[in-house]
């Protein structure tokens, strides 16, 4: 049995969000080269230098990319030979995410009651999603999720008789409400089967794969890549203002479901792909 | 690019068409959901506000904290269709002439957007590093108690805007897209 003592959970949680909120990743500065690459809408092209600039100059300056440093969702995978000592485990994220947002200069964007909306003042409580699996690491990844792109989201229950077009159609329906509000160009997490929430939680863990990296299913790689080249004919564009890049990529995520269900949530992220994760 | 200044006159804004780039310099004033929400109660019981929109400009932003020496945190538009339950009073009633703020507005915004002579700007969403660069001077003047959502008086220097719906009521997404679209 490993022990974790709760304060280096709290610790990692801290650096977590004030980097995730700063820097993206290697992925993302290939994806957004290819997209520049590629748009060719004149006006897409300058939206697109502009959202590159502006990473290059958060990251060289700490400032956040974007203002809205969004709800911080937490995914713990946490081995189960893992004891973690030293104090409560959720509290231990939440602590590391107060001290994120406060020391770090970020926005706090949470509201204790979704009716009475009063602004709790340190960004917490966090989102955390709790996995137990093999092992004995603790995995954390911080993926901090603003409201523009979370809004613009949407979950369906089809009919299995709806099939693979009833989701390609309900994908498409949902890029284009959200059009130029969720901040294009878009990276989509589309979840598949499973329940109602199963498929919202897949469809959040899609957005954490790297960018480029397809589905190892041949099936599902051939829908992802389907997918891109559709939300990509919409004509959407950079900011909205039309061109062929609204999405930097789709990916798609799986799971059983039962005989009479085809739940698919699509969870749509901004340009500004945020995700840290360390590992104890 | 077109230069402008605030406060804007009309002769400004009728010369301005939906996908013109434009830079801004001047004074404007942040306003998100909870100042909009109330500025309308304060001027439907009759009280005054706090700020004189009369020629001004309101930008949809809730910015970070500013770091040690620095004049504003990240400060990018946020999504303006939160506030199209207000605008059309404040175009109406209070004398707004330009937003700034990123995605779709509805057709009671339009039509009151058509009918005052005003402007609605988009700029770069999630850029809010790149556009806090051009804000030069940063003071909170109504509603600290909101936090990031408090009236701010910002003063811009060369601010980055994209006329998104014009005085006519021409639409910069929906003309960029149709250029674009491949699928029916």
């Amino acid at each position: 049995m490993k022990e974790i003592q709760a304060k280096e959970i709290t610790d990692v949680v801290e650096k977590l969000c004030v980097d995730a909120c700063t820097r993206l990743g290697e992925d993302w500065w290939q994806a957004i080269d290819n997209a520049i690459s590629q748009e060719e809408s004149p006006l897409g092209k300058d939206m697109l230098r502009i959202v590159k600039e502006n990473a290059r100059l958060a990251a060289d300056t700490g400032e956040a990319i974007c203002q809205d440093t969004g709800l911080a969702v937490v995914f713990l995978e946490i081995g189960q030979d893992v004891h973690v000592v030293g104090g409560d485990l959720y509290e231990a994220v939440n602590e590391g995410v107060r001290r994120g947002y406060v020391n770090g200069y970020l926005r706090k964007s949470v509201v204790k009651d979704p009716l009475i909306r009063e602004n709790t003042g340190d960004n917490t409580p966090a989102i955390i999603h709790v996995q137990i699996v093999p092992g004995s690491d603790l995995k954390i990844v911080v993926a901090p999720k603003g409201a523009g792109s979370e809004n613009s989201s949407g979950l369906k229950m089809l009919k299995p008789a709806d099939g693979k077009d009833g989701v390609v159609n309900f994908v498409l329906e949902t890029v284009e409400a959200a059009g130029p509000n969720a901040c294009p160009p878009i990276v989509l997490g589309v979840g598949i089967g499973g329940n109602l929430e199963t498929s919202a939680l897949l469809a959040k863990k899609a957005l954490l794969r790297p960018l480029g990296r397809r589905h190892p299913e041949p099936h599902i790689a051939g829908l992802e890549e389907e997918l891109l080249e559709l939300v990509n004919k919409t004509g959407i564009g950079p900011q909205g203002l039309g061109g062929r890049i609204t999405a930097l990529d789709v990916h798609v995520e799986v799971y059983p479901t039962h005989i009479a269900s085809l739940p698919v949530a699509v969870n749509i992220q901004c340009h500004a792909s945020r995700h840290a994760e360390a590992v104890l | 690019m077109i230069r402008i200044k605030t406060p804007l006159d009309s002769e400004t804004i009728d010369r301005l068409q939906a996908k013109d780039q434009v830079s801004l310099s001047g004074v404007i004033f942040t306003a998100r959901d909870a100042a909009h929400k109330r500025m309308v109660d304060s001027y439907l019981a009759g009280e005054a506000l706090p700020v004189d929109l009369k020629g001004q400009v309101i930008y949809y932003v809730g910015p970070c904290p500013a770091k040690p020496g620095k004049v504003i945190g990240s400060a990018g538009p946020t999504t303006s269709t939160r506030m199209d339950p207000y605008t059309p009073l404040l175009l109406r009633e209070l004398g707004l002439k330009g937003m700034i703020g990123k995605g779709n507005r509805s057709k009671e915004v339009v039509d009151a957007i058509k009918e005052q002579g005003a402007v609605y700007f988009l700029t770069i969403g999630g850029a809010g590093a790149y556009l806090a660069q051009r804000i030069k001077k940063a003071e909170v003047v109504a509603y600290p108690e909101f936090g990031p959502e408090a009236i701010y008086r910002l003063e811009v220097e060369d601010f980055p805007l994209i006329v998104g719906i014009d005085r006519y009521g021409r639409n910069a997404y929906e003309e960029g897209r149709a250029l674009y679209r491949q699928i029916s």
